[in-house]
């Protein structure tokens, strides 16, 4: 048990899929404007990599060598589409909110990371771990930097007012306010890393 | 189809809705390669072509595909899978035919594959030029128009980005924030002046 429970602490603090990794930053930036979206966003990459992970690390020993990417992408697109259509019939205002960032899983680093260095190795269980750590890991990342965008931007957290009469700094609701957040706080944990050693 | 809807669709896609500063996409690519300025060329050469060329492709999979067979949920399976077989049949290509440009390339062009930028434009231009399961008149053009002002897009802030990170190399910048960190900050106020383009659209 608690070799499972190395593997799945390792994605949230060690080998942090955003802030360690430095990977799938695309939807990380621009979903982020909200909690709420962060939420989702981060729900639907970990549903896409717990399936992915598993399936890849059960069919691994099938698989040529030399045409695993495509075959991984399969698996991965299959999932992506399964997460698509549920949210669209379940949640269509968060569908309508992530937009295009939903289909854009597939191409999401982490996941096709993990597939080709951790699944295609590791067995079954470790794999499903492994993509529960890095799935929880991403989200968290998420919820931080959305919660950030979302206080300071707004003034608010989960939709309700926390500060009254707060005068919103705009920008951090902006593209560029996802790139300056992510960029201060990457310096932040490499500060931390530095002073450690 | 007309003059003015081309322009809209140049400007949108270049400045205001620059698919690195505003959408995002390609970002790791953009990070990663942006140290230097010949490379940040390459790059974004062949990430042009292959966002013009994925965006012809999957206009015919899913005029002549995916509607007529009532198929349009299997859009991101075709469309990546299609992509990542035109990426791997373009690599062969220029390895056959032209072994410097295959050296000029190099190993950007397999990267490409997994560059948001292509699927993402492959699945704007259904979403902008597909209206209620029909092709719009002169979608075909504007979204093979759409592909390639999305390459230029790329390479433009390709260029600026790696032009700023040639003269840093020189600068006493603190342990912390080297490389990654400082590239993001610089892409904020990048993305920042980029908002100025924003009043273009009306």
């Amino acid at each position: 048990m608690k070799k499972y429970f190395k593997e799945f602490i390792k994605g949230i603090a060690k080998e942090n899929p955003t802030f360690v990794l430095v990977l799938g930053l695309c939807p990380t930036l621009a979903v982020s404007i909200s909690v709420i979206n962060g939420i989702g966003m981060g729900i639907a990459a970990t549903f896409v990599l717990l399936g992915s992970n598993i399936i890849i690390a059960m069919i691994k020993d099938a698989i040529p060598d030399r045409i695993r990417i495509p075959c991984y992408i399969v698996v991965i697109a299959t999932f992506v589409t399964i997460t698509e259509l549920l949210m669209k019939a379940y949640s269509p205002a968060l569908n309508r909110a992530l937009g295009i960032y939903v289909p854009l899983i597939v191409v999401n680093c982490i996941v096709l990371g993990r597939a080709e260095a951790y699944a295609s190795k590791n067995s079954v269980k470790n794999s499903f771990f492994d993509g529960l750590g890095m799935g929880v890991g991403f989200t968290m990342a998420l919820i931080l930097i959305s919660g950030i965008r979302e206080f300071l931007g707004s003034g608010k957290l989960l939709d309700q007012v926390v500060i009254k009469g707060y005068e919103p700094a705009l920008v951090l609701g902006m593209p560029s306010g996802a790139l300056l957040v992510i960029g201060l706080l990457l310096g932040f944990f490499n500060l931390l890393k530095n002073r450690k050693t | 189809m007309n003059a003015a809807q081309f322009l809209t669709i140049f400007i949108s896609a270049v400045f205001i809705y620059n698919v690195i500063l505003s959408r995002f996409l390609g970002l790791c690519s953009f990070i990663a390669i942006s140290k230097q300025t010949k490379p940040a060329l390459a790059m974004s050469l062949a990430v042009m072509f292959v966002t013009t060329m994925s965006s012809i492709i999957t206009w015919f999979i899913y005029r002549f595909l995916l509607l007529p067979f009532n198929l349009t949920y299997l859009r991101t399976i075709s469309f990546i899978l299609v992509i990542a077989t035109f990426v791997q049949f373009v690599e062969m290509v220029i390895r056959k035919i032209s072994p410097p440009m295959y050296r000029f390339f190099g190993i950007y062009l397999p990267l490409i594959t997994v560059n948001c930028a292509v699927l993402g434009v492959a699945v704007l231009n259904v979403d902008m030029f597909f209206i209620n399961g029909k092709a719009a008149q002169g979608s075909f053009y504007y979204s093979a128009f759409q592909g390639i002002c999305v390459g230029l897009g790329y390479t433009l802030a390709m260029l600026l980005m790696s032009g700023i990170r040639e003269r840093l190399e020189l600068c006493n910048v603190p342990k912390s924030i080297k490389d990654f960190p400082l590239g993001f900050i610089i892409a904020a106020i990048m993305s920042l002046s980029f908002l100025g383009f924003n009043g273009f659209s009306r």
